[in-house]
């Protein structure tokens, strides 16, 4: 086998080494928009209040949700339904929550059939102070809900603070959602 | 039990891909026979292993095995046969194992079939292979194992999205991931070549064939899912610049041009560096695919369920994958000298500058991809690229791309005659000057840069044609003779015939259904018509079905032209309930002209049905053109060239040995 030669092209050397670094260029690109979430799409709602709605009960199940109860504390709004599979993953977070007894946490049941709804809250436990009926998911447009499951916390006036979509993760919970309850709570301005 | 057996296969696959992505290497550098002898068993059991992993998780899904967590959440008892065994690869746990298992069967393919590669140069091959797999399989087995049980187990399944239930995805990742896969063969042999320090014709000869399977595959991939697509989705659109399709068009791209640039490595001993980076960059992009899908870097209605400690790992490994190998390129390339020199006008010349504009189209399109993201990274302003960007910027670098394609099989290696190509297609460029006309005539008040476009579609299928003919020299010689010229002349050849005359048809198609779509959007009465060109349709009544696991509304449309009527147009509207779901089923008649394609929605309350309807002429074409290309690239593919390794046959013997000898040389 012959031995390559390398020859010292100065010019050449910066040639070659194009590929490279614009591989790497692209690659700390693509490292930045991993903690970037493009599906953070901020929502209009932010800062807005909540939309004037009032949704009956689920069968069974006293307390149905209505614009008005959304106002005098900090709370959570939680969208989720029985048959989306990211429920059940944020679901645990929730009841961790309700133990807590630090923050209501009320249900927006989505495009969801009454039983089912009710025997899925039986089977993985109820952490939900009210939980309103939506089952046209006529109020969830309103919402600007496009996904199951979403969060919205709602400050003591009953304005949106912000939205999350798609499942909670214990990350989220620590880092985002109970420091900004916290500064809600001490009549701070919260973000995030 | 199969789940826990389908894990310790994967485990064991592991070690064997970390023992083959090492000693084989060690062995070819030391010069050790044992170690490099390691290479081929070892890519055999790594595949046999592999194999029996997904297996495994076939008989979970074929068995709906609940306790699996990846069937309970992916599939239902419910589910037709077909779409559990599809339901495998149609989640991001199976479908690496399927990226998986299609590395392993082409590293065995170089086991078993690449006996003429010197032992040394095939021991690297194979090693390079195995380090992609080492990463493949601790990217599965750490973040992404799809046997994890779940128990208690669900008494059923959360169903596959029913978006996905259909017959046109059901084998388009596997022919995707042939494709994306199949890329990593040559950047395995280019890595291995850059090793070694030599590139050379054998070189271009071994890596050919791989390259042009990959890229039939991912031709069909690609193909399969803008057909799907178009028909499932119910938008009437089959192409949207979303970027998990301009992640799988990017490896076309470049592949398209590697597929050229190799051609002049064989034949003319030059454009070595290129060729290799090529290579290089081709399975990058399919990494860089495989990346923007599962990490949620960017927003896509194809996107799996994202974490973000998946993406991080995937992108560590990209960047050891890529950056390792291209600065394996800036150390070695100039070790790779060309030989062979060429005036610009020439064969070579021709293939420069397809390579030339078809690498700055998949430049463009990285751009456009990744320039929300950029965007994002250093203003936080979200924004997304559409069509504007794509059809501005794309279209313009294809179009002299497209024109040359037809003249390049007409120039002559080293130095050719541009004229005398140009004449030698006289009746191309007869028929493109008519086809101009005709088109003029016949839409003089459509889009007129339709008239272009058709004309373009025009040369490219009619020089293919000539082209041909040329080769033949049909109607100069006897016919006899041009039958024996039949006979002799190169499948490769042929494979550029039809693959550029499928090129040429799918510029027809798409000019032809985006220029002249009619579109009506409707709603409509039971018993009401509407004209629509030269149909009528009127709307029978909607009607409620069962299917296996939906119920459905399926419209019924009656078509008719000049009073006789030609079909019956049923589009459905599914309603599935595991998980719940809304999905259009348009309904499509193809005739020669084009289809004709049906989408019912919503009822409006009152008794009457949004309805939609196209007229798409000639977008038939897109789908046989690119079917044609396939048949172009498997024509190629059977060229006497890349089998040589098959035992000599018929009565050029000396041509054989000859190369045998050049094969031994290496």
């Amino acid at each position: 086998m012959n031995e390559p030669s390398l020859e010292p092209k100065p010019r050449r050397i910066w040639l070659r080494l194009l590929p490279l670094a614009v591989a790497m260029i692209i690659g700390v690109f693509l490292f930045v928009g991993l903690s970037l979430r493009p599906k953070e799409i901020p929502s209009v709602l932010i800062g807005k209040a909540v939309p004037e709605f009032d949704l009956p009960a689920l069968p069974d199940r006293p307390k149905g949700l209505k614009t008005a109860d959304l106002k005098g504390q900090v709370s959570l709004v939680n969208v989720f339904a029985s048959w989306c599979v990211s429920c059940r993953a944020e679901h645990p977070l929730f009841m961790k929550l309700k133990a807590q007894g630090d923050v209501p946490v009320h249900g927006l049941n989505y495009k969801d059939e009454g039983p089912a709804a009710m025997a899925w809250l039986t089977r993985y436990g109820d952490p939900y102070d009210r939980v309103g009926h939506d089952l046209k998911g006529r109020v969830g447009i309103d919402w600007g809900v496009y996904g199951v499951p979403e969060t919205f916390l709602i400050n003591a006036e009953g304005r949106i603070v912000c939205k999350h979509i798609g499942p909670i993760m214990e990350r989220d919970l620590e880092e985002k959602l109970l420091p900004a309850i916290k500064t809600l709570r001490q009549g701070g301005v919260a973000q995030c | 039990m199969t789940a826990e057996l389908g894990h310790y296969a994967l485990v064991l696959a592991l070690s064997v891909a970390l023992v083959q992505a090492t000693l084989p290497l060690l062995g070819a550098w030391r010069g050790d026979p044992g170690w490099i002898g390691l290479a081929r068993p070892a890519a055999l059991v790594q595949c046999l292993l592999i194999v029996a992993a997904f297996a495994a998780l076939m008989y979970a899904y074929v068995t709906s095995d609940f306790s699996v967590l990846n069937v309970a959440t992916n599939s239902h008892s419910a589910k037709p046969m077909l779409y559990k065994i599809a339901g495998v690869w149609g989640n991001h746990e199976g479908s690496l194992l399927l990226w998986l298992l299609i590395l392993a069967l082409f590293g065995a393919a170089v086991a078993v079939f690449g006996g003429n590669l010197p032992a040394p140069f095939r021991a690297r091959v194979l090693a390079v292979q195995a380090m992609i797999g080492v990463g493949f399989l601790a990217f599965v087995l750490f973040t992404s194992n799809p046997f994890v049980r779940l128990l208690p187990a669900p008494l059923d399944g959360r169903g596959l999205n029913p978006l996905l239930q259909d017959p046109g995805l059901a084998f388009h990742p596997p022919f995707l991931y042939l494709g994306y896969v199949g890329f990593s063969m040559a950047f395995s042999f280019a890595v291995a070549a850059l090793i070694e320090g030599r590139v050379d014709a054998a070189w271009a000869r071994w890596v050919r064939p791989w390259t042009l399977a990959a890229w039939c595959f991912l031709t069909l991939g690609i193909a399969m899912g803008a057909w799907w697509a178009y028909y499932e989705l119910g938008w009437g659109g089959w192409w949207f610049w979303d970027p998990v399709e301009n992640a799988s068009f990017m490896p076309w791209l470049a592949g398209t041009a590697l597929l050229h640039s190799t051609i002049v490595v064989e034949k003319r001993d030059s454009l070595k560096n290129w060729t290799v980076l090529l290579a290089i960059v081709t399975f990058s992009l399919s990494l860089l695919g495989t990346f923007l899908v599962r990490s949620g870097v960017l927003t896509s209605v194809h996107a799996f369920a994202t974490d973000p400690t998946r993406g991080v790992f995937i992108l560590a490994f990209l960047i050891a994958v890529i950056g390792g190998s291209l600065t394996l390129y800036a150390v070695r390339a100039p070790a790779m000298k060309g030989g062979g020199l060429f005036a610009p006008v020439s064969r070579e010349g021709g293939l420069v500058l397809n390579n030339l504009l078809l690498s700055t189209a998949c430049a463009t399109v990285l751009l456009g991809t990744l320039y929300p993201l950029f965007l994002d990274a250093l203003t936080g302003e979200k924004i997304t690229v559409g069509p504007p960007y794509f059809n501005a910027t794309f279209g313009p670098l294809m179009v002299p791309a497209l024109i040359a394609m037809a003249v390049g099989p007409m120039l002559r290696w080293k130095r050719g005659d541009l004229l005398g190509a140009v004449q030698r297609l006289k009746f191309a460029v007869i028929a493109t000057v008519l086809a101009l006309l005709a088109t003029l005539v016949a839409a003089h008040d459509g889009p007129w840069l339709a008239i272009p476009g058709i004309a373009l579609g025009v040369w490219m299928i009619a020089a293919s044609v000539e082209e041909a003919a040329y080769r033949l020299r049909l109607f100069r010689v006897p016919v006899g003779e041009s039958a024996r010229r039949l006979m002799r002349s190169p499948r490769s050849a042929w494979g550029t015939t039809f693959a550029h005359a499928g090129a040429g048809m799918v510029i027809i198609g798409i000019v032809a259904s985006s220029a002249w779509q009619v579109e009506k959007l409707q709603v409509m009465r039971q018993g009401e018509s509407l004209a629509m060109g030269p149909y009528e349709i009127k709307f029978q009544g909607a009607e409620p079905i069962d299917g296996p696991n939906y119920s459905a509304v399926r419209g019924v449309f009656r078509v008719s032209r000049n009073g006789a009527e030609i079909a019956v147009l049923e589009p459905e509207s599914r309603n599935y309930q595991d998980p719940p779901m809304e999905t259009t089923e348009a309904a499509i008649r193809t005739g020669w002209g084009g289809d004709l394609y049906a989408v019912i929605g919503d009822p409006t309350g009152d008794g009457s049905w949004s309805t939609r309807f196209y007229n798409k002429p000639m977008i038939h074409w897109i789908w046989i053109g690119c079917l044609m290309m396939v048949f172009g690239g498997l024509v190629s593919l059977s060229d006497r060239r890349h089998r040589v390794g098959a035992p000599a046959r018929r009565d050029v013997p000396v041509k054989a040995a000859k190369t045998a000898a050049s094969m031994a040389g290496k």
